[in-house]
C-alpha cells in the first residue's frame, strides 16, 4: 500500500524526459522489419531476485536497417549505494578501469532517453525488463511502454520439437556456442547485448525465410 | 564514455592488415562508427554496376565470393574472401561503381567501415598507403603501375620512396648537355674542344647515335706518345663501341659497371644499346661527388681480393647489404642486379686467382659458365652452385689433356667458391665434373642427344642447363653454344612440347579453396616449398616461352617475360603479371631465407602474416593463368 501511495503522488511530477519518452509513442511506429528500431539489451545485476537485487550495467546496441549500429551503442554503470559481496567482481571492474558511474536517477534517463519508442529486444527479456521497471518504479515512475522480443522464444520458434531437444538449455552461451558466435566478450552487458544482437539477426532471417515471418506476427511466436 | 563493444572490435581489427598499421586511438575510433550485418549463404552485398557504399567491408565470420558476370548470364568466380579479409574499398577509393559482385558464400558476419572515417587515415599513413595499393591489384594481372598509384591517390601525396637511405640505388644523374664530334673530326680538332669546353672525355656520334668516344687518357696514351698525329681523324684513337645504358640506371650498377670495364664513363642512350640516340653521359667523378659507397666499396674489395677468406668476408658483408635492401623494400630488380654482379665479380675474381696459382696459361681459351639460378641472374642466397666449363675445340689427341687441364682448374675453383659460401651442388652438377667439362662440339653434341632423345632426365638436365650464362672467359664460345641451341630447338616442336608438359608437372601451390598446399611428408612436413611450388613452375615457364620464341641471351626470368611483353602486346598484362610475380616470390624467399638463415625454401605457414598470405596467393593465381596458357599454347593435353 506504501508503494502505492508513493507511485501517485509523484505521478504528478514526472519529468520532461519522460513525457518525451511517453510521448514518442504512436499506433504504426514500427512498420517492418527492414525499418524497424530495434535496441538489444542486457543488464548485469547483483543477483536474482527482484526485490533486493539491483542493476549495475545495461548494455545496449541499436538495430536499424538491420544492421547492428554500433555507433548508436549504450553502456552505463550505475553507484551502488550498498555494498554487496556478489558485486565485488563487478566493482573491481569499475575501480580498476575508473569506470565513470551515474546514479539510478540518472542512468534511467539516459536510457529512456537512448531507448525511445524502439523494441526491445533481450536474452530472457522477462528478467531484464523487469529488473529495469523494478528500478522506475523506485524512482516513482511507469513501466517501460516498449514492445519485447524475446531471442529465447524466437530461437525456440527455429528449431524442430522433437524428443531429443526437450532439454537444451536456452542460455545464451549455448546459444551463441551453437551458432558459432564469438563467446570472448560474454558477460559484460555490452558484450552480452551484442551477441544477443547477433542471435536475434540470425534467428528472425531463418523465421522470415522458412516461415515468412513479418515484424507483425514475430510477436506472436 | 566506456565502449566494451568498439574495444572488441578494435581487438579484432587489429589482428589483420591494414588495421594493423593503424594506432591504437584510430582503431577505436573506427571500431565506434562500425556496423555489423548478418547474411545468410548466397546473398548478394553489392551487385556489379551498383552505386557505391558509403563503406568497405571486413569479414568477420563467413566467406565471400567475389564474381564477374559473363555474357552468358553465368558468373565466374574471381576470388574468394575468409575472415580478416577486406573487400569492397578499391571502388571507393577510384571513385568508380562497382566492378565486380560479392556475394556471400556462407553464412556471414560482415563488419562494414565507413569511408570517410578510414580514408583520411589511410591517406596520411604511408605503410597504410602502399599495402592498399599492393591489395588492390588483387584484381589485376599487374599492380604495381604508376597508374594505379596515381589512381587510387588522386592527390598522389603519397610517393614510394624506399631508396632514401639508400644513396646507391637513386637512378644515376647523368649529364644532358653533351658534346659530340663527328668520326670525320680530326684528332686537332676534337681536343681544342675539349680544351675549350674543359671536359675530360667526348662522344663521337654519327646520327644521334654512340659510336666511340674519346678522353684525355686516350689522347695522352695514343696521341701524346707519337703513335698517332693529330691531322688523322679520331676514329683512329675512339674507343669503341661505346658501353651505353638506359637512363634509369642505378648509380651502384653504374659504379660497378665502371670498375668492372675499369672505365670511367658511361653512355646513356634511349633504350640501353648504342642502336639508339644519345640522351645523356654518366661520368665516374659525378657519381663520387654524389657519394655512395657501398656496393662500390664491395666490389672494389673483391677485385682486390688474395685469399679466399678475403673474399669470404666480403661476401658475409654482402649478405649485410642484401639484408638492407630487402628490409628495406628495395625494389626486387635493383638488389638482384646488384647482388648478381657482386657474386659476378666475385666468382671471376676466384677463377682469376685460380689461373694463376695453375702456374701455367690454358691451353686453348675457354669460359666458365654458370648455370640454374646464378645462370638466370636470380641468385640472391647463398645455393648451391651449378657450373660448367666450355673450351676450344681441339684435336682428338690433345682432347683428354685438355680437359685434364681444365679439370684441374675446376677443382680448384669449385672448392674456393664451395668455402666462399657457395655451397657444392649435391647432383655434382658442376665444372669439376668431368661430364660438365667439355670441348663446343662436345657441347654441342650434347644439347643435340639431349634434345632429340628427351626423357625426364634429359628433361631435367635441359632446365639446369638450358640457363647457361658466362661468367668468365671466352664469350664466342658460350655464344656459339647459344646459337646452337636455338637452331636445334627452332623447329623441334616435339621437344618443346615436352619442356612445356615438364613446365606444368610441378605441383600447383593452392588448393580449391586457396589454401597452402603444404608437403605431405618427410622433413618439411606440413611446411610450403616455395622452391617447387612457386618458383620453379614459373622460371620453367619463363624458359619455354623464351626458348619456343628463340628469345636469345635472356636468361633472367623476369626480363624474359618483359621481353615477351615486349613482343606480344596483346598478352602483355599476364608477362608482365608473371614479371612481377616472380620477383615477388624471390623477393619473400629470399626475406624468409635471411629471417631463418638458410636458403628460404620451405616456409612455415603460421609464421606468415595475413598480408604475405594475401601477396602470395596473389602471385600464385599468375602462375596458374601462365600454366593455363602455356597448355593451350602447346597444346599440353594429348600429352599429359
Amino acid at each position: 500500500m506504501f508503494n502505492w501511495f508513493k507511485k501517485r503522488t509523484k505521478q504528478f511530477t514526472l519529468p520532461e524526459f519522460w513525457n518525451d519518452y511517453e510521448n514518442s509513442f504512436s499506433p504504426d511506429t514500427h512498420k517492418d522489419l527492414k525499418t524497424a528500431r530495434f535496441v538489444v539489451l542486457d543488464t548485469e545485476t547483483t543477483g536474482f531476485s527482484y526485490s533486493k537485487d539491483r542493476i549495475l550495467c545495461i548494455g545496449a546496441v541499436e538495430i536499424l536497417n538491420y544492421e547492428i549500429q554500433i555507433a548508436h551503442s549504450f553502456e552505463t554503470y550505475i553507484k551502488q549505494e550498498r555494498f554487496n559481496e556478489k558485486t565485488v567482481e563487478i566493482h573491481g571492474i569499475i575501480k580498476n578501469e575508473r569506470l565513470k558511474t551515474v546514479t539510478e536517477y540518472e542512468a534511467i534517463e539516459k536510457f529512456l532517453e537512448y531507448l525511445g519508442n524502439a523494441i526491445i529486444v533481450a536474452h530472457h527479456a522477462k528478467f531484464d525488463v523487469t529488473m529495469i521497471n523494478k528500478m522506475l518504479e523506485r524512482h516513482g515512475f511507469p513501466h517501460l511502454k516498449n514492445k519485447i522480443l524475446d531471442t529465447v522464444h524466437l530461437y525456440n520458434a527455429t528449431r524442430i520439437k522433437t524428443n531429443f531437444n526437450r532439454q537444451e538449455e536456452l542460455s545464451l552461451d549455448n546459444i551463441a556456442d551453437k551458432y558459432l558466435l564469438d563467446v570472448s566478450d560474454r558477460h559484460t552487458a555490452a558484450g552480452d547485448a551484442l551477441i544477443t544482437a547477433l542471435v536475434f539477426l540470425k534467428t528472425t532471417t531463418i523465421l522470415k525465410n522458412k516461415k515468412g515471418i513479418t515484424l507483425k506476427t514475430l510477436f506472436k511466436v | 564514455m566506456k565502449n566494451t563493444i568498439a574495444e572488441r572490435i578494435a581487438d579484432f581489427l587489429k589482428r589483420f592488415p591494414p588495421f594493423d598499421l593503424l594506432r591504437k586511438s584510430q582503431l577505436l575510433e573506427i571500431s565506434k562508427q562500425v556496423k555489423i550485418t548478418y547474411m545468410e549463404k548466397g546473398q548478394v552485398i553489392y551487385h556489379q554496376n551498383d552505386t557505391l557504399h558509403n563503406h568497405f567491408y571486413i569479414i568477420h565470420k563467413g566467406a565471400v565470393s567475389l564474381l564477374k558476370a559473363l555474357e552468358s548470364n553465368k558468373n565466374e568466380v574471381l576470388d574468394k574472401f575468409d575472415e580478416g579479409d577486406v573487400f569492397g574499398l578499391r571502388p571507393l577509393f577510384a571513385k568508380e561503381n562497382y566492378a565486380i559482385t560479392a556475394k556471400t558464400a556462407e553464412e556471414c558476419i560482415l563488419y562494414a567501415i565507413p569511408i570517410d572515417i578510414f580514408r583520411p587515415m589511410a591517406e596520411k599513413n604511408k605503410s597504410i598507403g602502399n599495402y592498399l595499393i599492393e591489395s588492390f591489384a588483387s584484381n589485376t594481372e599487374n599492380p604495381f603501375t604508376k597508374e594505379h598509384h596515381v589512381q587510387f591517390f588522386s592527390d598522389a601525396e603519397i610517393i614510394l620512396n624506399p631508396t632514401d637511405n639508400h644513396f646507391e640505388l637513386q637512378p644515376v644523374n647523368y649529364i644532358k648537355k653533351i658534346v659530340t664530334a663527328k668520326p670525320s673530326s680530326k684528332i686537332k680538332t676534337i681536343a681544342k674542344t675539349m680544351s675549350k669546353k674543359n671536359i675530360g672525355s667526348i662522344i663521337i656520334e654519327d646520327d644521334g647515335k654512340p659510336i666511340g668516344i674519346v678522353t684525355d687518357k686516350d689522347i695522352r696514351n695514343k696521341v701524346a706518345t707519337g703513335l698517332h698525329t693529330i691531322s688523322e681523324p679520331v676514329t683512329n684513337i675512339m674507343v669503341s663501341p661505346v658501353l651505353c645504358y638506359p637512363k634509369n640506371i642505378t648509380i651502384a650498377q653504374a659504379q660497378i659497371t665502371m670498375l668492372k670495364h675499369r672505365i670511367g664513363h658511361l653512355c646513356i642512350t634511349e633504350d640501353g644499346t648504342p642502336n639508339t640516340k644519345i640522351i645523356g653521359l654518366a661520368s665516374e667523378h659525378d657519381m663520387i661527388v654524389m657519394k655512395g659507397t657501398n656496393p662500390s666499396v664491395l666490389m672494389k674489395a673483391i677485385k682486390r681480393s688474395n685469399t679466399t677468406k678475403d673474399l669470404k668476408r666480403i661476401r658475409e658483408k654482402i649478405m649485410v647489404l642484401l639484408n638492407g635492401y630487402i628490409m628495406q623494400n628495395i625494389p626486387l630488380t635493383h638488389t638482384n642486379k646488384i647482388i648478381f654482379e657482386l657474386n659476378d665479380a666475385t666468382i671471376k675474381r676466384v677463377i682469376e686467382r685460380c689461373l694463376v696459382k695453375m702456374k701455367q696459361d690454358p691451353p686453348v681459351s675457354f669460359a666458365w659458365m654458370s648455370l640454374g639460378s646464378q645462370g638466370r641472374k636470380e641468385q640472391l642466397l647463398h645455393t648451391d652452385q651449378d657450373n660448367a666449363i666450355i673450351f676450344e675445340n681441339v684435336p682428338e689427341d690433345k682432347l683428354e689433356d685438355t680437359r685434364a687441364y681444365f679439370l684441374k682448374l675446376a677443382k680448384k675453383v669449385n672448392k674456393r667458391l664451395n668455402t666462399i659460401g657457395f655451397d657444392y651442388c649435391p647432383a655434382d652438377m658442376m665444372a669439376k665434373n668431368p661430364n660438365w667439362c667439355l670441348s663446343l662440339d662436345e657441347w654441342k653434341a650434347q644439347f643435340t642427344k639431349w634434345t632429340t632423345n628427351t626423357g625426364n632426365d634429359e628433361l631435367l638436365l635441359c632446365n639446369i642447363f638450358f640457363d647457361f650464362d658466362i661468367s668468365y672467359g671466352d664469350s664466342r664460345l658460350t655464344n656459339a653454344l647459344a646459337n646452337h641451341v636455338l637452331d636445334i630447338t627452332k623447329n623441334n616442336t616435339i621437344f618443346i612440347a615436352k619442356l612445356a608438359a615438364n613446365a606444368l608437372s610441378n605441383a600447383s601451390p593452392l588448393g580449391f579453396f586457396r589454401q597452402f598446399l603444404v608437403e605431405p611428408n618427410g622433413e618439411h612436413k606440413d611446411q610450403f616449398d616455395l622452391k617447387k611450388r612457386a618458383l620453379m613452375p614459373i622460371v620453367d615457364a619463363g624458359r619455354v616461352l623464351a626458348l619456343s620464341y628463340q628469345i636469345k641471351n635472356i636468361n633472367n626470368t623476369a626480363e624474359r617475360f618483359e621481353k615477351l611483353a615486349d613482343i606480344f602486346p596483346q598478352n602483355k598484362e599476364l608477362y608482365l603479371g608473371c614479371s612481377y610475380a616472380f620477383k615477388a616470390i624471390l623477393k619473400f624467399r629470399t626475406k624468409h631465407g635471411l629471417i631463418n638463415n638458410d636458403n628460404g625454401r620451405f616456409i612455415k605457414l603460421e609464421e606468415l602474416t595475413k598480408e604475405e598470405k594475401m601477396k602470395l596467393k596473389r602471385c600464385f593465381k599468375t602462375i596458374s593463368h601462365v600454366q593455363e596458357f602455356i597448355k593451350i599454347r602447346f597444346n599440353i593435353s594429348t600429352l599429359l
